[in-house]
């Protein structure tokens, strides 16, 4: 399953809330500088599975995890500075959760956590990330405005160009549509294909219309498990796996 | 009867209820008022108690020394035993004793630390009738109201402020300091504002603690009395009603505009903790 544009990969991945086992065995190669959609029915373990990326999971009590996760080669799970993993692997969550403090502060603080002082270099960053997150327009003239008075969209790109701040390399994106309209929808999807040449995108969805149109690749999850990966062209017309077809054709979740 | 007469009728009591309560309230310190202002003089609010002068001067200050002297003991370990609580504690069997005592030392009846205060602070460590005792006193009474408020103000802040900062490589204490600590200060103000109200108002445990001594306080290890526990004196030697109630009159006006000065300050460090400086 190597290949030399792998970015992350997992090994025999278990995972325990509990006695409850939610990721069984679960093993994948991730590509860098492609977009990557889980799908899968509610409570399959595909959110889970993108927070072991991040180690977001450590934050659960009585979570267990067994196998191995690589970033880079490096087991993010062995002796693994975790503030430089989140750096290096950023996440958008499913509701726009941005600081309630000034659209610029929201951006800096990634930045100012990680030690960056200089105003100069923190203005540039923040109009920089919010021109990756095509929110720059939007929002210039009021970047000392509280970032709560933005729209469901407006917020959700927000929290996107904070992660952008950090430069990371990884964005994890859980569900990022789900809480908006279909047009900020929209404007979201068309930005993670800006995104895709720079950065290794993985997102959850629940919508297979959005994974067909965004994702390169597409892993279906059901009960824990990866049931088939493939390209997304080939997992949407002709899936190998009977429980991949039903699931895409609408007949269960 | 017909579900919109019904509902009419529950409307006017919840109303009448309501002015009620307000009623009381406007009536109490409309009596307090009118009764205390005509005594209220300059020289009233600036001498002290002593031979001919009747004025309360001594006694404002002590008021403001000993809010001083208790919030800066109880604030720091209520606010920090609060943040233990709510972000560090995994429950446990400590957390139960702990969250155990808290509810118990809350129950007690102030007295009850009047006692405890006069034993161990003033007799036991030797403090005698002091700022000293009478502020530690104090502090250990407001500790419960002060962790309970925090907390529930910690627990009111979205976990996904948490989520947000931490994904950002944030550490743990960083995201407390940064984000959930200034999110809270609404919440922490209005601890500090309970705890105010029961050091201003306390008369109990400072008689034993603190004393009542009228001169001006000079040092931590004096004795003196705050303006409630003057009150006290006044009204229960039957000295003066007309002093009594001018000093509830100043009473009332101190703690309004502590009040309003505390949320001020409070937005102020809102701000500053959660904005830039740009």
């Amino acid at each position: 399953m190597k290949s030399d544009l792998q970015k992350i990969h997992t090994q025999n991945l278990d995972l325990f809330y509990g006695d409850t086992q939610a990721l069984k065995d679960v093993s994948i190669s991730l590509e860098e500088k492609k977009v990557t959609a889980f799908i899968g029915p509610s409570g399959c373990g595909k959110s889970t599975f993108l927070k072991t990326l991040n180690r977001m999971n450590d934050l659960v009590d009585n979570v267990k995890i067994s196998g191995k996760v690589f970033l880079d080669n490096l087991n993010i799970y062995e002796k693994y500075d975790i503030v430089e993993l989140r750096k290096r692997v950023g996440m958008v969550f499913q509701k726009p959760n941005p600081f309630p403090m000034s659209i610029y502060d929201n951006i800096a603080y990634g930045p100012r956590v990680h030690g960056i002082k200089s105003k100069s270099i923190l203005n540039e960053i923040v109009e920089k990330s919010l021109k990756n997150a095509a929110l720059w327009d939007e929002v210039k003239d009021r970047l000392k405005q509280n970032a709560l008075g933005l729209s469901g969209g407006q917020q959700q790109r927000l929290c996107i160009a904070r992660v952008l701040a950090v430069e990371p390399e990884v964005v994890l994106m859980d569900e990022p549509t789900s809480a908006l309209d279909p047009l900020s929808t929209l404007k979201i999807e068309d930005l993670i294909n800006e995104l895709k040449k720079n950065y290794t995108i993985i997102i959850v969805t629940h919508n297979m219309q959005q994974a067909g149109r965004i994702s390169d690749k597409t892993a279906f999850f059901l009960l824990g498990e990866i049931v088939e990966y493939g390209s997304t062209d080939k997992i949407f017309s002709v899936p190998e796996d009977k429980r991949t077809e039903d699931y895409i054709t609408g007949r269960f979740g | 009867m017909s579900t919109r007469i019904k509902d009419r009728l529950l409307y006017i009591i919840i109303c009448a209820i309501s002015f009620i309560t307000l009623g009381i309230l406007v009536w109490i310190m409309a009596y307090i008022i009118t009764k205390g202002l005509p005594y209220i003089s300059w020289e009233f609010l600036t001498t002290d108690y002593r031979g001919d002068r009747e004025g309360i001067l001594p006694s404002i200050v002590t008021t403001l020394y000993l809010i001083i002297i208790s919030l800066s003991i109880s604030t720091p370990i209520g606010i920090g035993t609060a943040i233990y609580l709510v972000e560090y504690s995994k429950p446990g069997k400590t957390i139960d004793v702990i969250r155990f005592a808290i509810v118990t030392l809350a129950g007690i009846p102030s007295i009850i630390y009047g006692l405890f205060g006069y034993m161990f602070f003033v007799i036991a460590l030797n403090y005698g009738n002091s700022f000293l005792a009478g502020g530690m006193t104090i502090s250990i009474m407001v500790l419960p109201t002060i962790i309970r408020t925090t907390e529930e103000a910690l627990k009111a802040v979205p976990k996904s402020f948490r989520e947000g900062s931490l994904a950002l490589g944030a550490t743990k204490l960083t995201t407390i300091i940064k984000i959930v600590l200034p999110s809270a200060i609404p919440g922490i103000l209005a601890a500090i504002i309970l705890s105010i109200g029961r050091i201003v108002g306390e008369t109990a445990v400072l008689i034993f603690t603190l004393g009542t001594a009228t001169g001006f306080p000079t040092s931590i290890m004096d004795s003196a009395r705050t303006l409630s526990v003057h009150l006290y004196m006044l009204a229960k030697e039957g000295l003066s009603f007309e002093q009594a109630f001018a000093t509830a009159t100043v009473l009332l006006i101190i703690t309004a505009f502590i009040n309003f000065i505390s949320s001020k300050i409070a937005l102020n460090i809102k701000r500053f903790a959660m904005g830039s400086k740009n």
